[in-house]
């Protein structure tokens, strides 16, 4: 009895405080996208001709995401039943938006007009672990003023 | 979340050695290719910041222990790439690339690779 409070604490404390955190991430990085807009981001670029450049430079941004009580729950849930985890979906969505915000803000601050040959490489932190569930998201690309 | 970026920034990189992703440099010429550089450092989470990390886990979020730490070994990974191409005799890494692999429970492998070459 005592185990299942404790869980459901656990439950509402993530769900509270981890949708909260998700919509505040979630205005922040529409509100960084859009200051940002001016610059565009390329995948081409290897084998593409390139507007005139003076300098070029690298530029990466990372970010370690961790799912909350709740999403690592819900996932549990999912994994019995199979189908779309919408809460990964999201989180996934939020650590790749903020790595290349990152990236891009450095790139800007840098002075950077554009960034070419941009790659993103998602990797697992926690390798199938039980609970503990952090992804990396790292954006790289090459800035060109 | 605010940025823990500026302190490990590639731009020092940048001005020893031109490091592009890109299969040239705009507005220079290729002269010499010296073949594949590579960096790679391997990294334990310690267990302070797991701890930390334990915490967070139930309220979900950036971990920026993590995000830190990681960026401090690519770092490193990427100083190693750089030292070998100098001495190499290069003045440009293109067309480069980065991997990460965990290679086991707690730790992960950071790894840049790319190709030396000569610019003009």
């Amino acid at each position: 009895m005592g185990d299942l409070i404790v869980v459901l604490i656990l439950l509402a404390i993530g769900y509270g405080f981890g949708s909260y955190a998700e919509r505040q991430h979630y205005k922040s990085i529409r509100e960084r996208e859009k200051a940002t807009l001016h610059v565009p981001i390329m995948t081409f670029g290897a084998k593409q001709s390139l507007p005139p450049a003076k300098e070029t430079a690298l530029f990466v941004g990372s970010v370690v995401v961790a799912s909350d009580y709740f999403k690592t729950f819900a996932l549990a849930l999912r994994n019995l039943v199979g189908g779309r985890v919408l809460s990964y979906e999201s989180l996934l969505d939020r650590g790749r938006r903020e790595a290349l915000l990152r990236m891009k803000e450095e790139a800007i601050a840098w002075g950077a007009t554009e960034l070419a040959n941009v790659r993103i490489n998602t990797s697992s932190l926690s390798q199938g672990g039980q609970g503990m569930i952090s992804i990396e998201v790292i954006a790289y690309g090459t800035g060109i003023r | 979340m605010s940025n823990p970026q500026s302190r490990t920034s590639y731009l020092s990189a940048n001005q020893r050695m031109l490091l592009t992703t890109l299969e040239g440099v705009p507005g220079k010429e290729v002269l010499e290719h010296y073949g594949i550089v590579q960096g790679s450092t391997v990294r334990a989470k310690n267990v302070g910041k797991d701890l930390l990390a334990g915490l967070k886990n139930i309220v979900g979020g950036e971990l920026k222990g993590y995000t830190e730490l990681l960026q401090e070994a690519r770092h490193e990974a990427t100083e190693r790439m750089v030292q070998q191409a100098e001495q190499l005799g290069a003045n440009a890494i293109v067309n480069v690339r980065f991997a990460t692999s965990s290679v086991a429970q707690g730790a992960a492998e950071l790894y840049v690779y790319g190709t030396a070459v000569k610019v003009m």
